[in-house]
């Protein structure tokens, strides 16, 4: 069978990234004669998750309970994983901070390769996939010949789609005993984020942002009226943290977050390949740039040649008015 | 304490990259080099526990001769003393480096690595040497700090911030973030270039990355539509944002 790790939501649904897991899954089985897919995740699902991981084309749907997995342990987790994977060939999570994290856990207590940030593969004999390097300036084929094969799906990398046929995602409930070892590093407490982290960044359907070209801290005020008419979240290039104009979570890129926005409104950024890894899934980007040529234009849905301090207050004058 | 803090020559991806003919590696000749963002923030780190606990910060890396600027870069912020496992590291996968690394880390209390490298981008060498070295592992965090023989760890997590008290010795990876890496002072670079290097030859033939190839993604056709030029174009760029339904009334 194909294993895949499902992570949810604090509201107890299976996250979006995770879905695109389970989709890229069932490609995978179809291409290898419909071989199974699992989910496991860890806690009880809702009858709503569980019959939405059926409906993703899910036989069986596993469920880690007992105290091992009241709190985070990556190497828990895994543990857990193992319990559950029997002659599983594959093992493959969403390529978030925890998929990644797990599945290397994984991959390590089995000797295994891991491939992260998978976005398709090949070929079965042998099992080639190709993943994202240099934050996706740089794609690398890589053959996975271990069983279990194990990876990650890049964010984005296929559309999530329910199975034309849906699974019977019957319920099986484990609590499969953990080692001392693998507790050792596990969550003691957390606490919820500030409301204007990254949270809200990362779900925002208009993304406004800033780089190089807001020249100073100051230089923020429009951009910030902007975000507020359209009811959006601030996102900036890595120049502007490390200028210290901007606080890190509001960082997009490789090293800050990855949005996917409706609309996403770069403003002087030009759009080097450590921001744009972290916004090239955005549906629509609107460039406001002084350079035509700079990447972030040419790479961009709709663009405005010009100052961002020009363009964006009259964008803001035109908002207003329209609303008068 | 002693801390050890490791640390990869990588290529700038500010900068276009191009690839070798044979499609193994980046070519060097057309790229600037750094340390990945993530290792900046460790070796700050490192630096930093090791003047709180009156202990000393060493960094390692694993790469050839060019690499030696990435450990004079992190003795010129306070580490103080240098490992340099010389090696051509495009034919060392992840596996191999955690090997590398678990037989120089042996006798240090805490490991700081990035959580993944910029180039290569892994997300395991971390986890991988924690297997090797038998000791517990808390990954992704951006704030790190000793009190005893226990390390705190915390980070923005999925469930909010979240902590990891875990005893030494014991492996940590960072994300950028949570540290301002400080900046190499003139003395500091002229103290850095007096450290001597322990060079060492690898312990092992690396099994490698199990690469085929590296390709460059296709070149997206352009298709951007203008929609003006300054700030004559406003009422266009409102028109937009009401056709797409982003405008909040």
């Amino acid at each position: 069978m194909i294993l895949v790790l499902v992570e949810t939501s604090p509201a107890g649904e299976a996250v979006e990234v995770s879905r695109e897991a389970l989709t890229f899954a069932r490609t995978l089985s179809a291409e290898g004669g419909g071989v199974p897919v699992d989910a496991v995740l860890v806690g009880e699902p809702s009858a709503d998750l569980a019959a939405t991981l059926a409906a993703y084309g899910v036989r069986s749907v596993h469920a880690l309970t007992g105290e091992a997995f009241a709190s985070y342990s990556g190497a828990a987790w895994a543990s857990g994983v193992q319990s559950v994977r029997g002659s599983s060939v594959v093992v493959l999570a969403a390529g978030t901070p925890r998929g990644n994290e797990v599945m290397a856990h994984v991959a390590a207590r089995e000797g295994v390769a891991m491939a992260a940030n998978v976005l398709s593969f090949s070929g079965l004999a042998p099992f080639v996939v190709t993943r994202q390097v240099v934050g996706g300036a740089a794609l690398e084929e890589m053959r996975l010949s271990d069983r279990p094969a194990v990876f990650t799906v890049a964010g984005h990398a296929v559309e999530a789609a329910p199975a034309e046929v849906p699974g019977a995602g019957e319920v099986v409930v484990h609590a499969p005993a953990v080692a001392a070892a693998d507790l050792v590093a596990r969550v003691v407490s957390s606490e919820e984020p500030e409301p204007d982290l990254s949270g809200t960044l990362k779900s925002a359907r208009v993304v406004v942002g800033a780089g190089r070209g807001a020249g100073s801290a100051e230089g923020f005020a429009e951009l910030v009226e902007l975000t507020e008419l359209v009811g959006g979240s601030l996102g900036v290039s890595r120049v502007v943290t490390s200028l210290g104009w901007r606080p890190h979570h509001e960082q997009v890129g490789q090293t800050g977050s990855r949005i996917s926005p409706e609309l996403y409104i770069p403003c002087g950024i030009s759009g080097a390949i450590q921001h744009w890894a972290g916004c090239s899934t955005a549906k629509n980007i609107l460039a406001i740039n002084t350079d035509p040529d700079a990447p972030m234009v040419t790479k961009a849905t709709y663009a405005v040649i010009g100052d961002l301090h020009e363009v964006v207050p009259a964008i803001n004058a035109e908002i207003r008015r329209r609303r008068a | 304490m002693r801390v050890l803090v490791c640390v990869k020559r990588v290529v700038d991806s500010s900068s276009e990259v191009v690839l070798t003919e044979d499609g193994q590696a980046v070519d060097g000749r057309y790229a600037g080099f750094t340390m990945s963002a993530h290792e900046e923030c460790a070796v700050e780190l490192a630096v930093q526990v090791a003047a709180a606990t009156g202990g000393t910060a060493t960094v390692l890396t694993l790469g050839d001769a060019d690499a030696v600027e990435q450990l004079r870069a992190a003795l010129a912020v306070g580490c103080t003393e240098a490992v340099h496992v010389v090696a051509d590291g495009s034919t060392f996968g992840p596996a191999d480096v955690a090997r590398e690394i678990a037989a120089v880390a042996g006798d240090f209390d805490l490991v700081l690595l990035g959580n993944d490298a910029a180039d290569s981008g892994d997300f395991q060498v971390g986890i991988r040497l924690a297997y090797e070295l038998g000791r517990p592992v808390v990954n992704g965090v951006t704030n790190v700090s000793v009190d005893g023989d226990v390390v705190t760890a915390s980070g923005a997590g999925t469930d909010g911030h979240e902590t990891y008290r875990v005893p030494l010795p014991a492996v940590v990876t960072v994300l950028e973030g949570g540290v301002e890496p400080r900046y190499p002072t003139v003395p500091g670079r002229m103290k850095a270039k007096k450290v001597p290097i322990d060079e060492r030859p690898p312990v092992a033939e690396p099994v490698g990355p199990s690469r085929v190839r590296l390709l460059l993604p296709p070149p997206a056709p352009s298709n951007v539509q203008v929609l003006g030029k300054g700030a004559d174009a406003a009422p266009a760029v409102v028109d937009l944002l009401e056709q797409l339904g982003v405008l909040a009334r």
